[in-house]
C-alpha cells in the first residue's frame, strides 16, 4: 500500500466516512452525553481508545480466528477494552465518569467499533488498523463536538471547555436543547443540512461504502 | 402492588422512556420502525428478551461476581450472558413455537447489539434493584420501548404519503418526529416525585 492510501485510511474517517454522519453508526451514545464539550472531549477519547486498541489485537489476531466464531471472540476483545477505558476513567477523571454513567460501559455495543471491527480490522494488516481506528475515532469526536458545542450554546448561553470559558453572551438561554428533544432535533437538522450539500454535489456522492 | 413497583413501571414507560430520553435502542427505533406490523413483532421480541436478560443477568451478577468479587468483569459477563441468553432463546422458539419464531425471527439476532438490553442490565445494577424490581423495571422498558417504537411507525406511515422536502427525506424527518415525540413525552417527568 502506498504511502498516499495510508493516509487516506486515517482522513477518510473525519469526512468522507464519518461514522456519525455519513453511515449513521454508534447514535445512542452521541445523543445522550452530547450536552456540552467536556462530555464529548471524554466520551469521544474513550470510543478512540477501545477502537483503537480492538482494531491492533483484532487484526493481529485475523489469521488466527476462526470463522465461525469470530463474532464472540470480537465481542470480547472490545468488551475487555471497554472494562480498561472505564476502570481508567473512574480512578482518573469520577467527575467525568459520573457525567457519562453507563453510557461509558454501553460502547461495547457501540455499532461503530464493532462495525470497524467486522468490516475492517479483520481484513487489513496492523497499520492499516490503526490509522482506521484513529481516523473512525476522530471523526466521532470531532461530530460529537458540534452536536454538544451547538447544544451547549444553545442551552446554556455559553461553551466552557474543561472550566474554560470561550465563549459567554447574555442571552436567555433555551433549557430545551439541553434536554433529550434538543439532541434529537440537533440530530435531524444536521443530517439535513448534510444531505442538502451532498445534494448539491450529487455526483460526488460522500457516503458510497468503499469496503 | 406496592408503591414503588408502580414508580417504577411509570418511570420506565413514560418518564425515563428507553428511546425517547435515555436513547438506548436507536438504531432499531429508525431501523424498524417504517412499518406498523413489525415494529410490532421487534417490540415484542425486545420486552420478552428484556425481561428475561434482567433475570439472568441480576442472578449472574448477585450470585456470582458478587460473592466472587469481581464486579468489575459485569460488562464482559453481561455481553457475553445476553448473547447467549438470545442463541438459546432462538433456538428453543424455533423447536417449542415454530410460528412465533417466524414472526420474531429476524429481530432477536438484532436485538444482541441493541443498547437497550445492556443498559437495562447495567441500570439494574446502578439501581441496586432488587430481583423482584428487576425484572419488572426490564420488562416496563421493553413496553416503554415498544410503544415509541409503535407511535413512531404510525407516524413514519403517514410520513410516506406526504411530501418532504428533498433534504429531509428519509432519516432527518424521522429525527424530526423522534425530538416533536421526545418533547410530549418532557410532559410526562412530573409524574414522579
Amino acid at each position: 500500500m502506498t504511502k498516499k492510501g495510508r493516509w487516506w485510511e486515517l482522513v477518510k474517517g473525519l469526512f468522507a466516512e464519518n461514522p456519525v454522519f455519513c453511515i449513521i453508526l454508534g447514535l445512542c451514545p452521541t445523543l445522550a452525553v452530547s450536552t456540552s464539550l467536556d462530555n464529548a472531549v471524554g466520551m469521544g477519547a474513550a470510543a478512540t481508545f477501545v477502537l483503537l486498541g480492538s482494531n491492533i489485537i483484532i487484526s493481529l489476531i485475523r489469521k488466527k480466528t476462526p470463522d465461525k466464531i469470530r463474532i464472540p471472540i470480537f465481542i470480547v476483545v472490545i468488551a475487555s477494552f471497554v472494562t480498561i477505558v472505564s476502570l481508567l476513567m473512574q480512578a482518573f477523571t469520577p467527575a467525568l465518569n459520573k457525567a457519562l454513567g453507563i453510557y461509558i460501559p454501553l460502547i461495547v455495543v457501540n455499532c461503530i467499533i464493532f462495525g470497524r471491527a467486522e468490516a475492517y480490522a479483520s481484513k487489513h494488516d496492523v497499520i492499516d488498523s490503526v490509522m482506521d481506528g484513529l481516523g473512525m475515532g476522530i471523526g466521532f469526536t470531532l461530530s460529537l463536538l458540534l452536536i454538544s458545542g451547538i447544544r451547549e450554546f444553545l442551552g446554556t448561553g455559553s461553551l466552557k471547555l474543561f472550566g474554560i470559558t470561550l465563549i459567554n453572551t447574555p442571552l436567555n438561554p433555551s433549557m430545551m436543547f439541553i434536554l433529550a428533544p434538543g439532541a434529537l432535533l440537533v440530530m435531524g437538522l444536521l443530517l439535513g443540512l448534510f444531505a442538502h450539500i451532498r445534494n448539491r454535489k450529487s455526483e460526488k456522492t460522500c457516503c458510497e461504502a468503499k469496503e | 402492588m406496592s408503591a414503588s413497583l408502580w414508580a417504577i413501571i411509570i418511570g420506565a414507560i413514560f418518564v425515563n422512556n428507553f428511546i425517547l430520553t435515555r436513547f438506548l435502542g436507536l438504531c432499531p427505533f429508525f431501523g424498524v420502525s417504517k412499518k406498523t406490523k413489525p415494529a410490532f413483532g421487534m417490540g415484542l421480541a425486545v420486552i420478552f428478551v428484556m425481561a428475561l436478560a434482567s433475570i439472568v443477568t441480576w442472578a449472574a451478577y448477585n450470585w456470582i461476581l458478587v460473592p466472587l468479587k469481581i464486579e468489575y468483569l459485569q460488562i464482559i459477563v453481561f455481553i457475553l450472558v445476553i448473547a447467549t441468553l438470545v442463541q438459546f432463546v432462538e433456538l428453543f422458539l424455533k423447536k417449542a413455537n415454530p410460528i412465533l419464531y417466524k414472526s420474531l425471527g429476524i429481530y432477536l439476532p438484532l436485538i444482541t447489539t441493541n443498547c437497550a438490553v445492556l443498559g437495562v442490565a447495567l441500570l439494574n445494577v446502578q439501581e441496586d434493584y432488587s430481583f423482584i424490581n428487576a425484572t419488572v423495571f426490564g420488562a416496563a422498558a421493553g413496553i416503554g420501548f415498544t410503544l415509541a417504537l409503535l407511535l413512531m411507525s404510525g407516524i413514519r406511515e403517514r410520513l410516506e404519503l406526504s411530501k418532504v422536502p428533498k433534504a429531509f427525506d428519509g432519516l432527518p424527518i424521522a429525527f424530526i418526529v423522534a425530538a416533536l415525540m421526545s418533547m410530549a413525552f418532557l410532559a410526562f417527568s412530573g409524574m414522579i416525585q
